[in-house]
């Protein structure tokens, strides 16, 4: 094998991983935030990309703008999903969250299904992303760059708001220990409110820039439930870059993987989450004893 | 009656238990040409069942059950294609066996997670399981699984019959009445009991010393013993195994068939997946997806409104009926 597909693998793999992190990331924070096993986080992404997908193809948004309209409008949807449905359901037990999360998961796949039909929606990137770069000893993909690059962006803003602003202090402390930080006069519950319609937003925003790698089609939140869980048990509740590490390390295996072990390549994701979920219950980059 | 006088004689059999066997009974004469239906009825009620005692009972939330349905599906599908092994009945053992075994092994190790760690534990299992499935397509047929499959006369004597699967539906509800009788056994000894104070309270349980693990490994194996029973059911009833014994939307679904009926108490499979089996099979096949919303939708509102499921809302009905009567 020589370096250049050696190089193409990687990135291929990492491109894929930053949908991942895109997607998982609000996951990760809310879980940790709330302990709240959200099933339904995968359909948030499938919402988005239908969003993103629809309006450029029906009202010839942009590109950008559409992200923008995802993000905004799923953002939105989801603050009336939390207040509505899962706010009654923070102190309940896990059995109750998985049954109303997967309840919304089918709600939430037949109301697409009966409005925008079965088929898989193809995503029509502009001509300035379609094409490949020149990087000097090869050529690659434009998008997968672009996916690359942004998501990184992403992840170092989504750190940077973390680790230096005063919400973020918040929602680090109750990450943490809730009561600790309830008492200290944190409200987690708006905390809980605001990362979760920012979650649900880049979830949306993930769904629509990866529609041209994981395809879009209504089965979608299932499909990759097992993924997105994966990648924050991995990474490790409420850890930002935890995810990015783990999205990466997952996609670029399952891109090697599928290319030599076309039919059963996942086996080893599952196998390699089983065990290091044995070894550390918090995941690989999660602290001890948070919340 | 007091409540002491109740609770020691709640394993005694009341006159209603016979009911529901009557009936099944009944059901075998009175629509003869449902009795295919009937099979996968009784089926899932095995299957639910099974669940109940990890999910019902212990407290274990688990999203792979059906990891042990399927390994039960496959090995009496295995063995009767490379072995020659299709006497059903030594079938069901061979199965409750593998999938106790597997159920042992996984319950060991996961058991000593809690909370979203064991319920991705759980996921990865079955997970697993499917792709092992998926790639060791020599035995298991692959994504397409084993269509086809003839099994022998069950103890040499009674075959399966073909077209109106009437030896199908006696045999699979005999088995489902003994299953029924260990899980009743169970739940209603003294072991039944420490596995619900597990559930109400971990902690307690801990602090009183009863060998929290082991009880939940020990229930946990049974289950999947269970399961794998209910899975050589299937493979048996219909002659045909595929990966979709292991999927998300079987363990899903059961889940959702044991919720609804109510959890934690020996009837709710039976009202669950009689329920939930009718009305799918009136309305998924001609509205598939106004089938999916209704099912959204009854969850959520299970889930926030009624989490006994249909038993628990008949008994808050009697309570408040025994309540204005008094």
């Amino acid at each position: 094998m020589d370096l250049n597909s050696l190089v193409s693998m990687l990135l291929g793999g990492m491109a894929a991983g930053m949908v991942l992190f895109i997607v998982s990331v609000g996951l990760s924070v809310t879980m940790g935030l709330m302990g709240f096993v959200n099933l339904a986080h995968g359909a948030f992404a499938m919402l988005g990309g239908y969003a993103i997908v629809l309006t450029m193809k029906h009202w010839g948004l942009p590109f950008p703008a559409a992200l923008l309209f995802g993000f905004v409008s799923v953002a939105a949807v989801s603050v009336v999903f939390e207040r509505l449905l899962y706010a009654p359901l923070y102190r309940a037990g896990e059995l109750d969250q998985v049954l109303l999360t997967i309840g919304l998961v089918f709600a939430l796949i037949a109301v697409v299904t009966l409005s925008v039909g079965p088929e898989t929606q193809a995503v029509q990137l502009p001509p300035w992303l379609s094409g490949q770069t020149d990087l000097g000893f090869m050529q690659y993909r434009t998008y997968s760059l672009v996916l690359i690059v942004a998501g990184t962006a992403l992840m170092i803003a989504l750190w940077l708001g973390f680790e230096r602003t005063r919400i973020g202090a918040r929602i680090r402390a109750a990450v943490d220990n809730r009561r600790m930080a309830q008492s200290m006069g944190v409200d987690v519950g708006r905390l809980f409110t605001l990362t979760f319609a920012l979650g649900s937003g880049l979830a949306a925003v993930g769904g629509g820039l990866g529609a041209e790698i994981l395809g879009l089609d209504p089965q979608y939140p299932f499909r990759y439930l097992a993924y997105f869980l994966i990648v924050v048990a991995v990474g490790g509740m409420g850890r930002i870059s935890g995810v990015y590490f783990a999205a990466i390390l997952i996609g670029v295996l399952d891109f090697v993987l599928k290319i030599y072990f076309p039919k059963g390549g996942t086996l080893f994701i599952y196998a390699l989450t089983l065990v290091l979920l044995l070894a550390r219950p918090h995941g690989l980059f999660g602290r001890k004893g948070g919340a | 009656m007091s409540a002491s006088t109740d609770l020691a004689r709640r394993h005694h059999w009341r006159w209603w238990e016979a009911l529901p066997w009557l009936l099944a009974l009944g059901a075998f004469f009175a629509f003869p040409n449902y009795l295919a239906f009937g099979t996968q009825v009784l089926i899932t009620i095995l299957f639910a069942l099974s669940l109940d005692l990890v999910l019902g009972y212990a407290g274990i939330v688990t999203l792979g059950h059906a990891a042990f349905f399927g390994a039960g599906a496959y090995t009496v599908g295995m063995l009767a294609l490379h072995l020659g092994w299709s006497e059903p009945l030594s079938g069901l053992l061979a199965a409750a066996l593998v999938a106790g075994a597997i159920g042992l092994a996984s319950g060991l190790v996961l058991l000593r997670t809690h909370g979203l760690a064991l319920l991705m534990l759980t996921l990865c299992t079955m997970a697993l399981l499917e792709q092992a499935a998926n790639m060791g397509a020599h035995w298991t047929g692959g994504f397409d699984g084993m269509p086809g499959l003839s099994f022998g006369k069950i103890l040499g004597v009674f075959g399966f019959d073909v077209l109106y699967y009437r030896s199908q539906y006696l045999y699979s509800l005999a088995a489902l009445f003994l299953c029924f009788l260990i899980v009743r056994k169970l739940v209603y000894s003294s072991f039944g009991q420490s596995l619900t104070g597990i559930r109400e309270n971990l902690l307690r349980m801990h602090a009183v010393g009863a060998p929290v693990r082991w009880r939940q490994v020990i229930a946990y194996t049974v289950s999947a013993a269970l399961a794998g029973v209910a899975g050589a059911l299937f493979t048996q009833a219909n002659g045909y195994v595929n990966l979709a014994v292991l999927s998300l939307e079987r363990s899903a679904g059961v889940m959702i068939v044991l919720i609804l009926g109510g959890y934690g108490r020996l009837y709710g499979a039976f009202v669950g997946a009689i329920a939930y089996m009718v009305l799918e099979h009136l309305l998924a096949k001609a509205y598939p997806t106004a089938w999916q919303l209704g099912l959204g939708i009854t969850l959520i509102a299970v889930a926030l409104f009624a989490r006994n499921g249909v038993i628990g809302m008949f008994d808050a009905l009697r309570r408040r009926f025994a309540g204005g009567a008094r």
